[in-house]
């Protein structure tokens, strides 16, 4: 049998993105020895892509703004799908969270007083969102690598995890594989945290990178978790659509936060026809109050005009464009115009860096000259693996998950900057939870030979069966994936595509099962799509019953069938586990609110859902 | 549909070969997709680091024609038609296979210097105009590029002496953050070694953020270095002032 190395720990972190690397430097506080893996090298996480900001109810250019308000705006973005406890932890916490990284070396941009600086983003009702340029991803990243090396905990880089090993009902370990050699590996651990973000690669157009192939989700499915709100995925409005290369890269929503105009071919705003009657008061009654609006944001003074339409939430706005592409209104390249360069030029650049050199040096647009053409990317999924929300333990003892992998935080529509806030603050609390359940757990789980072994052979397959002959080509498989999810489970669903889309997934797993693979383990992609395949199947599998079994309208999820939102299917959760005969599905009760947070959300109920 | 001729170094641990592949152009696209091109479509087990594609990760770092440049930035639309576009790994840091190198020597040199140390009690009043320069640092992506193209490193090898271009861009960025206590300038004469650095620039030209690396950390550096350890002069008025 193949070799494979072992190193054991108390607490193993999968993931070294914002989630994982605040778990692991939490863990390493409370006394633990931690591992932490990840699949690319460090400071290469998807975090490191996040452009706009950090949700934190600093209050610092908006003085009114404190947790509930911040609380009451993630509820009505999520549609009041959130699990509340969450939300409410998150909006506390968030504050100390983002001080806490200026202490450890974040510098973020800062106010006329010397105090961080807030923009405004989409469906935040004050300037909410702490920033450094268009970069603060980077800075969030860097600031968590290079305090987290300093911790005492080991870093396995360019290792990924296949299989989690559980002894009984208790997670015990992990195996995988390192992608420099191809060499496997065990981890023997107390306690998993799985921080390992989303799934976009399932999706032809995104804004994701390689490594969301929703390992995560499907590690946890597999040893017996419950994914929840799957139906519920953000297409982001504004995504790259040309040149072809970059189709579907982000263009951040700190454009429209700056002051950024959304036009259709004609030259028409049209975002103020997309506005929700239930949410028309919160936004300006003309072009001329946006723009004073605008003026009083870049001069960093106080105004009582209301924010542009263009600061929708984003499955409305990604809505909106799309209905004005489908309906003949769209720019040359099926897009939208999206403007911010009546803005003086200095400034743009200065605010939005990253977009003036993305835009110059991948589409040849000078964005302080003319518009830029944007359109809906896949972007996010605010469903994941169920947790607890105050330790982040899955219903396997001992599986904690934290950041965009986990569900319940978002509901049905997440507000931008509500990522990062998430991933420190709930990255911190797996960290914590963790450590507690290592303290009382005693002895290590046993690590049983048989479940190493299978892992060990599950990766050795693609190689049996060969790069050629009936053997499957892995990318064209994952083309097949994409096309269907894009066809079928998109932007706008109904009854009919998502059944056929279902359909066509089941066959797909046919040749899921016949992917092979040549050449040597030795930095093997098409290998390592092999292994990945099936973590998107079972992301797609769920996304798509999900979304059936949703017969409403509600956040990101638009059913063309089912316009209306339904106030009495917003009680319920769908949760999919797995079962003996394959994808299990309940309706699962959401946890109900309190009295006392109740009494902040008076508003009438509404049917409509935007 | 117009094709463009690559040559691309295969093999692993150097012992390898430049292969050729034609593959399609369409308009816009960079380096990075024609080897993802040829990774779908001719050879599955072709090896290349990315993330972002969007110049925002660093990971993407190889040799186009020579120039070191990230992969995902490099326009296929600046090669004349029909010309041949070399791609090899970087040089100065292990091959491990196909455009792969290995980087981990920058994660342990990392590793050694003193993290952020605020003064305690700060109150964290902190002007735009303070922080500007250190921002500038901040942008760093890590793509290790003017570590690859330092001669200190690619030519001598003096990784037991030098930690080069992009860890002087991270010290500076320490030692001049407004709220940092601590004191590294033994450490930058010294382990460091910034008196490797001959203000050659190079590093500078390469760098895809547009830092100036060499203007802006290394001088700043070298002149820091000076004062503490050979200007009794300003080292007495520097611990009368505690200017940082
Ligand atoms: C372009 C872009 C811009 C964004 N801008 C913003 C913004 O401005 N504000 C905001 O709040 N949010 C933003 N988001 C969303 C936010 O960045 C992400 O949701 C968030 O960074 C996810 O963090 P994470 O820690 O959960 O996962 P990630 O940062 O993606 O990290 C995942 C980690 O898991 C590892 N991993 C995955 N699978 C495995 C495996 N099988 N084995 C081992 N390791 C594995 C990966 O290597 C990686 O280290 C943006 C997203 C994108 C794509
Ligand atoms: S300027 Fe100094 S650090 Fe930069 S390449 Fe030249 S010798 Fe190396
Ligand atoms: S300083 Fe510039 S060239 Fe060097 S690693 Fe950072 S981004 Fe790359
Ligand atoms: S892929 Fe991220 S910099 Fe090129």
């Amino acid at each position: 049998m193949t070799n494979y190395e072992t190193h054991e720990h108390d607490v193993l972190v999968i993931g070294a993105g914002g989630a994982g690397l605040r778990a692991a430097i939490e863990a390493s506080a409370q006394g633990m020895n931690v591992g932490l893996v990840c699949k690319s090298l460090l400071g290469k996480a998807h975090t490191v892509m996040a452009e706009g900001g950090v949700a934190a109810a600093l209050g610092n250019v908006d003085p009114e703004d404190n947790w509930e308000v911040h609380f009451q705006d993630t509820m009505n973005g999520g549609k009041m799908m959130n699990n509340w406890r969450m939300a409410q932890l998150h909006a506390q916490e968030a504050p100390d969270r983002v001080r806490e990284l200026q202490e450890w070396g974040a510098v973020f941009d800062r106010t006329n007083k010397g105090q961080i600086l807030q923009r405004a983003f989409g469906g935040h009702k004050y300037k909410r969102l702490c920033h450094v340029g268009d970069r603060t991803g980077l800075e969030m990243i860097r600031t968590l690598q290079d305090q987290g090396i300093h911790r005492g905990f080991a870093v396995y880089m360019e290792c990924s995890i296949t299989k989690l090993i559980k002894d009984g009902d208790k997670v015990s370990g992990a195996f995988g594989y390192y992608r420099e050699d191809g060499r496997y590996v065990l981890f023997k651990a107390k306690a998993i945290v799985l921080a390992t973000g989303g799934v976009g690669k399932a999706f032809t157009v995104t804004s994701n990178s390689w490594e969301y192939t929703a390992d995560g989700q499907g590690l946890a499915y597999d040893a017996g978790a419950d994914l929840i709100d799957m139906e519920f995925v953000q297409f982001h409005p504004t995504g790259m659509v040309w040149p072809p290369g970059v189709r579907g890269i982000l263009v951040t929503e700190g454009v429209r936060g700056e002051g950024g105009i959304l036009r259709n071919k004609d030259g028409y705003r049209f975002m103020r026809d997309y506005l929700p009657e239930s949410t028309k008061d919160q936004f300006s009654a003309n072009d001329a109050e946006s723009e004073r609006w605008v003026n009083a944001a870049i001069a960093g003074v106080k105004t009582k005009d209301k924010r542009p339409p263009e600061l929708s939430t984003r499955d409305n706005v990604a809505r909106a464009i799309y209905t004005e592409v489908k309906e003949g209104r769209g720019s040359p390249h099926g897009g939208v115009f999206l403007d911010i360069s009546y803005q003086d030029a200095a400034r743009v650049r200065k605010k939005l860096p990253s977009m003036y050199h993305q835009f110059k040096d991948l589409a040849d647009v000078d964005i302080t000259a003319g518009p830029m053409e944007v359109g809906p990317t896949m972007h996010y999924i605010m469903g994941g693996i169920r947790v607890d929300a105050d330790s982040q333990m899955s219903r396997v003892p001992g599986l904690f998950a934290a950041g965009e992998c986990s569900g319940g935080m978002h509901g049905a529509n997440r507000l931008g900057g509500n990522s990062l806030s998430d991933l420190i603050v709930f990255g911190r609390l797996a960290g914590l939870g963790a450590a507690e359940y290592v303290k009382k757990l005693g002895a290590a789980p046993a690590v049983p030979q048989d479940q190493v072994d299978a892992a060990l052979a599950e990766m050795e397959e693609p190689f049996q069966r060969g790069g050629s002959g009936s053997a499957k080509n892995p990318y064209d498989v994952q083309k097949k994936l994409n096309q269907i999810m894009s066809t079928y489970v998109g932007i706008f669903r109904n009854k009919e595509d998502l059944e056929i889309g279902i359909q066509k997934l089941q066959e797909l797993k046919e040749d899921i099962k016949n992917v092979g693979t040549k050449g040597s383990k030795t930095y093997n992609p098409g290998w390592h799509m092999c292994r990945d395949l099936k973590n998107m199947m079972i992301a797609s599998e769920a996304i798509a019953l999900s979304a059936l079994s949703r017969e409403e309208s509600r956040g990101a999820h638009s059913r063309t069938d089912f316009e209306q939102l339904n106030p009495e299917l917003g009680k319920f959760n769908t949760a999919v586990s797995k079962d003996a005969d394959g994808m299990k599905l309940e309706k699962t009760p959401c946890p109900v609110m309190p009295e006392d947070l109740k009494r902040l959300f008076a508003k009438k109920e509404t049917t409509h859902n935007g | 549909m117009a094709e463009a001729n690559l040559k691309v170094f295969r093999g692993e641990k150097d012992s390898g070969t430049f292969e050729n592949y034609k593959v399609p152009i369409e308009e816009g696209m960079v380096v990075l997709d024609a080897i993802h091109y040829i990774q779908q479509n001719m050879d599955p087990t072709i090896a290349v680091r990315w993330n972002c594609k969007a110049a925002k990760c660093g990971s993407c770092s190889a040799e186009v024609n020579g120039k070191p440049q990230l992969l995902c930035k490099s326009r296929m639309d600046k090669f004349e038609p029909g010309e041949e576009i070399t791609v090899q790994p970087i040089k100065t840091f292990p091959h491990v296979k196909d455009l792969v190198a290995d980087v981990s020597w920058n994660y342990e040199v990392n590793k050694k210097i003193v993290p952020f140390t605020p003064q305690p009690g700060h109150n964290w009043v902190v002007y735009q105009e303070d922080i500007e320069r250190v921002q500038e640092f901040r942008k760093c992506i890590e793509c290790f590029l003017c570590q690859n193209v330092c001669h200190v490193l690619r030519d001598h090898n003096r990784k037991d002496g030098f930690y080069g271009p992009r860890f002087m861009v991270r010290l500076a960025g320490l030692e001049m953050h407004p709220v940092d206590s601590a004191n590294r300038l033994k450490m930058v004469k010294e382990d460091a070694g910034v008196g490797f650095c001959n203000i050659t620039k190079c590093c500078t030209e390469v760098c895809p953020e547009d830092i100036h690396i060499t203007d802006n950390a290394i001088i700043p550096l070298k002149e820091r270095v000076v004062d503490e350890f050979y200007d009794p002069i300003a080292k007495f008025f520097k611990s009368v002032f505690k200017a940082k």
